[in-house]
């Protein structure tokens, strides 16, 4: 091929004198900047992101509560002694204090006194109650290292072994429920932001799809005057990875803002009765890191998908130029 | 599958050679320069182009044949987005050229087609002889070794369309096969060309 600075040129050729060249300015982009389809793409593109940025956050602000109430509970265990004839209810609860306090991963006991005692019957049995008169069972508290826990089983057998009337509860039902019940939830949070990101790629697709429609005389042109489909996919790729960038990172944006606004306004109002009933759902209503992380995670995929979107279409659009036939 | 719009037409354009395509209006013209650019495949029959198969050709291949083929299209086929002389630059830029090494080129053959004074502005705002004659510097920007033009003096007054043919036929002295396809009688007059003569899908060749 001639290389255009040595074309040969015709002697016809006559220089226009005084013709203003064209300034030194950046070349326009090969693909233009933004139409209509354009900009709705990247409206488009942060409302879905700004929606399944939300989700996320509900779904891990749902889990990390949960985890906490599980903790909680887990932190404690509780020894039960009822009284029978003839048992030394003193020297019982001291019994069951050092059995328990001989497992490995407990961290303290504590009993439960007389007057706690009374103080936690005072609700129903009136004050100045007689422990004396009534068979009330006694409670030990022990305290559980969650990292280490201690084997309930043989502690549950040694303490019915040498304490016929004590029974051991680790809280294991609370627990499996409150489990249960916090897989189910992060489950349908998951669900609904599986569906969410579902939504958001159908219509980052179909947008991306949409606003390329407008592009196909370019792509043609491009094609005649001899660009390789390497080059032409990579312009649009390029394109519309930085518009998916712009709209993703505006919903994203929001999102946070969103996040920052909740977390604000809890602990503005720490202590009035409706940030204490939020509180008690919710922990300290705060995004966690994992929040913010999946925030930058899907705006990244948001902008990956459009410009590979836009790859698609092109390569699709050029395999489909290259097939035509006359008739068709 | 439709009507066959092109049938047992063979033909051979020689290195070096000037010739007009004609016909009436739907008799293929456009489509028998869209299959010797390799827009179209045929449905049946054989085209060779530079000694290769057209069938034979691979999807990689194809752009660096259409870089030895310069087409002037009927409706210009400009980039709205894009100034005169970016349009014109354009097979330059796609092969991954620096703008400084063909600036100069550009701006010459701007000048020589008339449009110096409007290389900086839009395609929306030239006029229909202003765009066939970016369309044609475009065509034209690389010396291609075969030039296809379909209509290229369509829109144009008569001098301006003497001063193209002229254009033509010196790209053809520095050695470019050139096919022009006319309606115009009168332009094919000044030249004592070959002439292909397509009517109701065959093909004349009147050397």
């Amino acid at each position: 091929m001639t290389d255009a600075t040595e074309r040969p040129r015709s002697p016809e050729a006559r220089p226009v004198a005084n013709v203003p060249s064209p300034p030194r300015r950046k070349m326009a982009p090969i693909v233009p900047e933004q139409n209509i389809a354009g900009r709705a793409l990247v409206l488009v593109i942060a409302i879905m992101t700004f929606l399944s940025c939300l989700t996320l956050g509900a779904v891990t602000l749902v889990r990390d509560s949960a985890s906490v109430w599980e903790n909680q509970i887990a932190r404690g265990a509780t020894i039960q002694i009822k009284p029978s004839d003839g048992l030394d209810m003193e020297a019982a609860l001291d019994s069951a204090a050092r059995i328990a306090s001989g497992f490995q991963g407990v961290k303290s006991t504590r009993i439960v006194d007389r007057a706690a005692t009374s103080r936690l019957l005072e609700p129903w049995l009136g004050a100045n109650l007689n422990l004396d008169e009534l068979p009330v069972p006694r409670l030990v508290i022990v305290e559980i290292d969650i990292a280490s826990p201690p084997d309930f089983a043989a502690m549950r057998s040694l303490l019915a072994s040498e304490l016929p009337t004590a029974s051991l509860d680790d809280h294991r039902a609370w627990i499996d429920r409150l489990v249960a019940m916090a897989r189910t939830t992060v489950m349908i949070g998951v669900a609904v932001l599986v569906l969410m990101l579902s939504a958001t790629v159908l219509c980052v697709v179909f947008a991306t799809r949409g606003a390329m429609a407008g592009n196909g005389h370019i792509i043609e042109v491009l094609h005649f005057v001899g660009a390789q489909a390497g080059f032409i996919a990579t312009e649009f790729r390029r394109h519309f990875l930085l518009t998916g960038m712009k709209g993703a990172a505006a919903g994203g944006f929001g999102a946070v803002v969103v996040f920052i606004a909740f977390s604000f306004w809890s602990s503005m109002n720490l202590a009035t009765p409706e940030a204490d009933q939020a509180t008690a759902l919710f922990g300290n209503f705060a995004i966690g890191s994992a929040g913010y992380a999946g925030v930058v995670l899907i705006v990244l995929v948001i902008a990956a998908l459009t410009a590979a979107t836009s790859h698609f279409t092109v390569v699709a659009y050029l395999a489909e130029m290259e097939n035509r036939h006359p008739d068709h | 599958m439709g009507p066959e719009i092109l049938r047992d037409i063979s033909f051979h354009i020689p290195d070096r050679s000037f010739q007009f395509l004609s016909g009436p209006s739907g008799a293929g013209k456009t489509t028998l320069l869209r299959l010797l650019f390799l827009a179209l495949r045929p449905t049946r029959g054989l085209i060779t182009v530079f000694g290769k198969d057209r069938s034979r050709i691979s999807r990689d291949e194809l752009p660096l044949i259409r870089r030895r083929i310069g087409v002037v299209f009927q409706d210009f086929r400009l980039l709205d987005h894009m100034t005169t002389y970016e349009n014109v630059a354009l097979p330059l830029r796609v092969r991954g050229r620096e703008e400084a090494s063909y600036r100069n080129d550009v701006i010459e053959l701007l000048k020589w087609v008339g449009l110096g004074e409007r290389m900086n502005v839009l395609p929306p705002v030239l006029s229909g002889g202003e765009k066939q004659r970016a369309a044609i510097a475009r065509a034209l920007i690389e010396q291609p070794e075969i030039l296809l033009a379909d209509e290229p003096t369509g829109n144009v007054d008569p001098p301006l369309a003497r001063r193209l043919l002229r254009l033509f036929l010196e790209l053809n002295r520095l050695g470019t096969a050139v096919v022009i396809a006319t309606h115009d009688v009168g332009l094919m007059e000044q030249v004592d060309a070959r002439r292909m003569i397509l009517s109701g899908g065959r093909l004349e060749i009147y050397d």
